[in-house]
């Protein structure tokens, strides 16, 4: 199982929980094995063509997925995904 | 026994040693006990005279000796006594003040900082980009530090609403321009400091011109597209940037330096109008500008101060629910359309359009 931390502005997909497993050998199997725990987790961090939104960021521990082959970046148990959302407030 | 200080540009003289303890009846004989055991402070500290050299100031306990009995002033057990050559980089016009060498004395005596890194504080030009909830601690502490150039960019009044973290304002201030609010405070935490007040918007057409007076960028605004603007222009200018950022419990920082990846590498497009709400919409821990914008205000003195290991390259990531602080990696992107290597960002462009939002209020 992968660690899986949530935003706050998706957790109301998670019931409100900030960490949660998933399993899968990449990010794209993670997220949709987190999609079908989750309904609408997956909504929340694709556009209507399904890419990555823009402001969305997920890592693999400290690293970001653009530089790890995006979704196809690997995963294992021991790893935390982390989504991370730009936030504007000041 | 009485504690000496003996500050850093000394302790070559002292074998290194910073902290001396002798009893003296009053400060003459400790000088001359002083001298006794290392005799090249002698002309340091007395001129051919035998009288204090003007740029050398004595304290006892904080108090310059000018105020008490000069040189006869008596000394007890436990009192402190610091001897600090009044001077940076050597020349007789940067002096510090008598009170600036007590308002500053814990940062000189600190090895890091000394008489040199406080004068480079005191020569220092920072623009707070909000008087906001980031800027309102940045600013304080910055100012209690002795920047001596301090430039507030914000067109917004002090609302009631605002004083549950924006703490740089007072009730006796609702109403009036926060960057009115703000120089009055500041002027009463430190004096010395120089506040420019830009009563209006950033926008595309004066960020170069305002943020051009600077040395160093501080971003303590609360919507997307001034948070592109400003980054863009911060590049533009070769200017080093501390960014932050809140969101109801957590909080982001960092610093970008020119070169080394921008908030566009980070998060190349900002969200659709509505996607993130704002603090106003969603509500904020009102400790939590606190905790971002006194890392802000850190960073940029050690920025200042060319300390330590600034927050370039590392995203640093709050959450006060859990009271956990992480980073993730921040890299330059090759693909920025900014500081990429074929970039098609050359100017500021209209952000508005960009975000699809408009800019609102600068400082949240």
């Amino acid at each position: 199982m992968v660690d899986v931390r949530v935003p706050a502005p998706l957790r109301a997909h998670t019931q409100g929980a900030k960490l949660v497993q998933g399993e899968g050998g990449t990010v794209a199997e993670l997220i949709d094995d987190l999609d079908r725990r989750y309904p609408g987790l997956k909504a929340g961090l694709f556009d209507g063509s399904g890419k990555l939104r823009q402001f969305v960021n997920v890592y693999v521990n400290d690293e970001d997925i653009r530089y790890l082959g995006r979704l196809e970046a690997q995963v294992g148990p021991g790893d935390t995904v982390s989504i991370l959302p730009a936030v504007a407030g000041g | 026994m009485v504690r000496v200080y003996v500050p850093t540009s000394w302790r070559r003289f002292t074998g290194g040693c910073a902290r001396l303890e002798h009893d003296a009846a009053d400060v003459r004989g400790l000088l001359d006990w002083l001298i006794g055991e290392y005799p090249a402070l002698g002309t340091e500290i007395f001129d051919r005279g035998g009288n204090l050299h003007r740029f050398v100031n004595v304290y006892v306990n904080d108090h310059g000796i000018d105020e008490l009995r000069g040189l006869a002033t008596p000394l007890e057990r436990e009192d402190e006594v610091a001897v600090i050559p009044a001077m940076a980089g050597g020349a007789t016009r940067s002096r510090f003040t008598p009170e600036q060498a007590v308002r500053y004395s814990r940062h000189i005596i600190l090895p890091e900082i000394g008489g040199v890194g406080q004068r480079k504080l005191l020569n220092a030009k920072v623009v707070l980009i909000g008087a906001g909830g980031l800027a309102s601690p940045a600013a304080l502490y910055l100012g209690a530090a002795g920047v001596g150039t301090m430039g507030i960019v914000d067109f917004d009044s002090v609302d009631l609403s605002n004083l549950h973290r924006q703490v740089i304002h007072g009730h006796a201030n609702i109403g009036r321009p926060k960057v009115d609010s703000a120089r009055d405070r500041i002027a009463d935490v430190n004096p010395d400091v120089k506040v420019v007040a830009h009563t209006e918007a950033l926008t595309s057409e004066n960020a170069m011109e305002i943020l051009g007076q600077y040395d160093i960028i501080v971003n303590g605004c609360d919507n997307f597209a001034t948070r592109y603007l400003v980054n863009d222009a911060a590049y533009l200018l070769k200017k080093p940037l501390v960014d932050g950022s809140i969101f109801r419990f957590e909080g982001q920082a960092t610093v970008f330096m020119p070169g080394q990846g921008c908030y566009r590498c980070l998060f190349p497009s900002p969200p659709p109008p509505g996607a993130v709400p704002s603090c106003a919409e969603a509500g904020v821990l009102g400790a939590l500008p606190g905790m971002i914008g006194i890392i802000q205000a850190t960073e940029t003195v050690k920025l200042i101060l060319g300390l330590g290991e600034p927050l370039v390259n590392r995203l640093l990531l709050y959450d006060a629910l859990a009271m956990e602080f992480r980073e993730v990696k921040i890299r330059r992107d090759p693909e920025c359309p900014l500081c990429g290597d074929n970039p098609t960002v050359k100017e500021l462009i209209d952000y508005e359009i960009f975000c699809g939002a408009p800019m609102a209020a600068t400082g949240g």
